[in-house]
């Protein structure tokens, strides 16, 4: 199955490189995303990790944001880490980066801080266990209404999933554990 | 107890891995707010804080610095993308003073007045990542060992002139590519070679004091570190390198970008990204030509839109490298 990676801005080659590791466990291939036609025949699609206001600027020019939206809604599983959480949020509460809706949690950019103030955590991932999770100027889940909490830091939840949809406010793709992506791929194939 | 040798890895961890979120962006050189929310709206993946845009330096002379740190805290406060500033090679306190500020990525410039004639700061006492410019393989590799989280051409800033971004991409990737023929004996020679620009100071003393070079040793050369020690790092850079085939942490091009076909040319010569100076707020209109500058970016192969977002788009005069004096030498 195909695993599409969108490859508008941030760190696309990072995803793409999970899922190539991962090809030979699972039945899968990564395919980058840039126009409508390339998210035909995905059974999944990753919004990476970038700056939100950019990657939504440029969804909203080309049509994707709504058609993504659109596919999700009828079944298309989506992982969005840290920008791509954003963009799956139901509210934002920030004119410059609208959610899809696609999960019922209230996020806030940049809630934990600048630069410097990003940081490595152990976090205990449901029925996956101690992740080092590296949060970049990471935005903050301030609620999550009927979405399940898989992970939380400091009380608030880091990773959450509603449905087809899995979204996270760390970079799972930058330490080489791939037990995150394994965990999206298991969503799909159950 | 601390782990430090976790922690440092960690610390490297955060600073690349900031980088890699700006990837397939550009990032804007600005003087106040009001420029860093036109950059903002335009698209921009940050927004670079300096005193004076490039070409005005160029024009007017004198001492470029840090910008007023007035400056600094304004643009932090108007927009939400990251902030980054440029700081003098070598300037510590300038750097720790930005950093103090809030400030996500520093970059140590040419294009402001260098600060210390020997050494480029060491990065790796940072908490913030450092993006530093290089013109070939050698100052590539110097900048990555001092602990640089990512790297660009310089380019000639201020010039809205393309030719010597070029001539930087074209120096590092031949030197990328040369490494594939070398042997691991080959390789360490190479090393050396690069790490003697540590020990000019050294060779300067002993000329002073003996009347020729080489007559001390080569001990505490960098931040304690001798020139062997160095060397052995140095070495290890270069054969990540060759494993990867590419420079190991992201890599964007400045120093000359002034219009949408510019950026279109570094992206398909493999670049991460672009830094755009004075191109934008030079030209006929800076919002218009900003959102080109993106648009091209992020789809640097699509020519007919390239047209269509070149139409009509006033670029920045522009300056003949051969009439001008260099930053990039800098």
């Amino acid at each position: 199955m195909k695993i599409g990676i969108l490859n508008i801005q941030g760190d696309v080659s990072e995803h793409f490189h999970m899922i190539q590791r991962l090809k030979g466990k699972y039945h899968v291939e990564p395919v980058n995303v840039k126009t409508l036609a390339d998210l035909k025949d995905l059974s999944g699609l990753i919004i990476p990790g970038g700056e939100s206001t950019v990657i939504y600027k440029i969804l909203k020019k080309s049509g994707l944001y709504e058609t993504i939206k659109e596919k999700a809604g009828s079944g298309m599983y989506i992982m969005g880490t840290c920008a791509g959480a954003i963009l799956v949020s139901r509210d934002t509460g920030d004119k410059t980066v609208e959610g899809m809706d696609l999960i019922g949690i209230t996020i806030k950019r940049n809630a934990y801080g600048r630069q410097i103030d990003s940081s490595i955590q152990t976090i205990d991932i449901k029925n996956t266990g101690k992740f080092e999770a590296v949060f970049i100027r990471a935005p903050r889940i301030e609620s999550a209404d009927g979405s399940t909490v898989l992970a939380s830091m400091d009380g608030y939840p880091v990773m959450v999933r509603e449905k087809n949809i899995l979204a996270m406010t760390f970079h799972p793709e930058l330490t080489g554990d791939e037990r995150v992506h394994e965990y999206f791929i298991s969503m799909i194939e159950s | 107890m601390l782990d430090l040798k976790k922690m440092k890895f960690g610390d490297e961890l955060l600073k690349r891995g900031f980088a890699k979120m700006t990837k397939g962006g550009v990032v804007m050189d600005v003087t106040n707010a009001e420029q860093a929310k036109i950059a903002e709206k335009a698209g921009a993946v940050s927004v670079m804080a300096l005193e004076r845009v490039p070409s005005d330096i160029r024009a007017q002379g004198g001492v470029a610095r840090m910008s007023d740190p007035l400056k600094v805290k304004e643009i932090l406060e108007a927009v939400s993308i990251p902030v980054m500033a440029k700081v003098r090679i070598g300037h510590l306190s300038e750097a720790s003073i930005l950093e103090s500020l809030g400030v996500d990525m520093l970059d140590e410039s040419e294009v402001l007045t260098p600060a210390d004639p020997f050494y480029h700061i060491n990065k790796k006492m940072y908490k913030v990542p450092v993006v530093c410019g290089a013109r070939t393989f050698p100052e590539a590799v110097r900048r990555i060992f001092e602990g640089a989280a990512m790297i660009r051409t310089k380019g000639e800033a201020g010039t809205g002139n393309i030719i010597e971004a070029m001539r930087h991409i074209r120096a590092v990737t031949d030197g990328i590519y040369i490494l594939n023929s070398l042997t691991s004996d080959e390789l360490f020679n190479v090393a050396e070679n690069i790490s003697k620009s540590y020990v000019t100071l050294r060779n300067l003393t002993s000329e002073d004091l003996y009347g020729e070079e080489g007559k001390m040793p080569y001990n505490n050369v960098y931040y304690g570190m001798d020139f062997r020690e160095i060397s052995n790092e140095i070495f290890k850079v270069i054969k990540e390198i060759k494993h990867q085939k590419r420079l190991p942490l992201v890599n964007f091009a400045a120093g000359g970008i002034a219009t949408p076909a510019d950026a279109a040319l570094m992206m398909k010569m493999g670049m991460d990204g672009v830094f755009v100076g004075s191109g934008i707020f030079k030209s006929e209109n800076p919002q218009k030509m900003a959102e080109a500058i993106v648009d091209a970016t992020e789809n640097y192969e699509d020519y007919k839109l390239l047209a269509d977002i070149s139409s009509g788009l006033e670029g920045m005069h522009g300056l003949d490298i051969s009439e001008i004096e260099k930053l990039q030498n800098r």
